[in-house]
């Protein structure tokens, strides 16, 4: 992706220094604890959340105000997606499932700003999230049905033959998931931000800065859909996969 | 952020430029940061969400339904209390009606029943007038009669005495009566 081609004129291409992790205070070494970019914007991203939900909900009035109601909405459009996957026993997961969307929603928008930093991008951050949720799911899977929470894998409709077949198909598919999860959201993230960064370095070209700018605008409305809708099917993925755990006897 | 230099101190990941070399997403010295403050931030949302926000917004939720169905059921009722009260209405409106017809054809019975009286008086006065008119009359014709006779019973008389004749009382009656066709 760091291609450096064109190098005549100053047409220089970093589309993914924007990921650099960066102290915020000093220039030491990035250990554990320190205050970093992703320290801030994961803090902005908090601080939104206060904002939205509980700054904004604090009149409880039963006729919603501008930002209750952008509170109100999104509570039930999460709560409806739960309720409809997983059932009504999985009601109880709801602030867990909330938190998620909330956090990716408010971590991929805020990454538009420009200038900010998207701690979605970054497959450590996705890969703790996907692989969260598949360590989660899957010992509430056993937890909650015991050994047969395996019957998952065998297909009891399935020819006999076939079924070893198939339940060594469905586990190499159900160990994929956490990967697919935490790699679709960070690359798609990524993809977008650093296809916009190349767009820029051509802006600086003359002759085709016209176009570049055009390609950034129409790429920037694209990341937009993006953010959205890659919060949604994180979202939505994480409510299937619990689903499983909660009936796997489909 | 690309022109800004760099201690190559930054990291094992940043060239001297300040650059990025090879894909930040993989540079292994940033990763226990990221998680770390990952943690810490989904931590601090998730007790927002459910300690304060979550409940609130259901509560705020509940009550709004609460609400409104209350409202709708009050609505029910007072449509419903306009219902019976229409219908009350209308019955008060029915029975004046009926009272009114009533009271109309208890009045016309009335004066029917005094124009009949009035009217046989009327009739009963009439022909007790007509019948003392006839009786009037009727002693008129016989006085008149009565006149007619005497003068025609002396008349005769006279000229059965200027002829020279002897007036015969009795004879002369006679021939009047029979004259004039009346009784006496």
């Amino acid at each position: 992706m760091a291609t450096d081609t064109e190098d005549k004129g100053g047409l220089v291409f970093h589309p993914l220094d924007q990921f650099i992790v960066k102290p915020l205070f000093g220039d030491g070494a990035v250990g554990m604890f320190t205050i970093t970019n992703v320290t801030l914007w994961l803090a902005i991203a908090v601080v939104c959340t206060i904002a939205l939900f509980v700054m904004g909900t604090s009149r409880r009035s039963i006729v919603p105000g501008r930002v209750q109601s952008i509170a109100e909405s999104i509570y039930g459009f999460i709560y409806k997606m739960v309720e409809d996957v997983c059932g009504k026993d999985g009601i109880k997961y709801f602030p867990y499932i909330m938190t998620l969307f909330i956090f990716i929603l408010f971590a991929n928008y805020l990454a538009l700003i420009p200038m900010s930093y998207s701690p979605t991008s970054m497959i450590a951050v996705t890969a703790v999230l996907g692989f969260g949720v598949f360590i989660v799911v899957t010992i509430l899977g056993f937890v909650l049905n015991g050994a047969s929470f395996l019957g998952m894998f065998w297909m009891k409709d399935a020819p006999a033959i076939l079924r070893p077949i198939i339940a060594v198909i469905e586990v190499i598919s159900y160990f994929v998931r956490p990967v697919s999860h935490s790699i679709r959201l960070a690359g798609n993230v990524m993809a977008g931000h650093a296809v916009i960064k190349v767009f820029a370095g051509f802006a600086a070209l003359t002759l085709v800065s016209p176009v570049a700018i055009l390609g950034i605008t129409a790429i920037y409305g694209l990341e937009v859909l993006v953010a959205g809708i890659q919060a949604y099917v994180f979202t939505i993925l994480t409510c299937v996969y619990l689903k499983d755990a909660l009936h796997p006897h489909h | 952020m690309a022109t800004e230099t760099h201690d190559a101190t930054a990291g094992a990941c940043v060239d001297a430029g300040g650059s990025a070399i090879g894909m930040p997403q993989l540079c292994a010295d940033w990763i226990p940061n990221q998680v770390f403050w990952l943690v810490v931030a989904l931590v601090v949302i998730f007790f927002v969400l459910s300690r304060i926000a979550l409940p609130r917004i259901g509560a705020v939720l509940a009550e709004r339904a609460g609400t409104i169905t209350n409202d709708l059921a009050a609505a029910e009722e007072l449509k419903d209390r306009a219902a019976d009260a229409e219908a009350a209405y209308d019955k008060a409106l029915a029975d004046a009606r009926a009272q009114a017809n009533e009271i109309v054809a208890k009045t016309k019975a009335d004066i029917q029943a005094e124009l009949d009286v009035e009217l046989q008086k009327a009739d009963a006065e009439i022909a007790a007038r007509t019948a003392e008119s006839e009786k009037a009359i009727a002693e008129i014709r016989e006085n008149a009669l009565q006149s007619v006779t005497e003068v025609a019973k002396e008349t005769a008389g006279e000229i059965v005495k200027a002829m020279g004749g002897k007036a015969d009382a009795k004879a002369i009656n006679a021939a009047v009566a029979a004259r004039i066709g009346g009784t006496s």
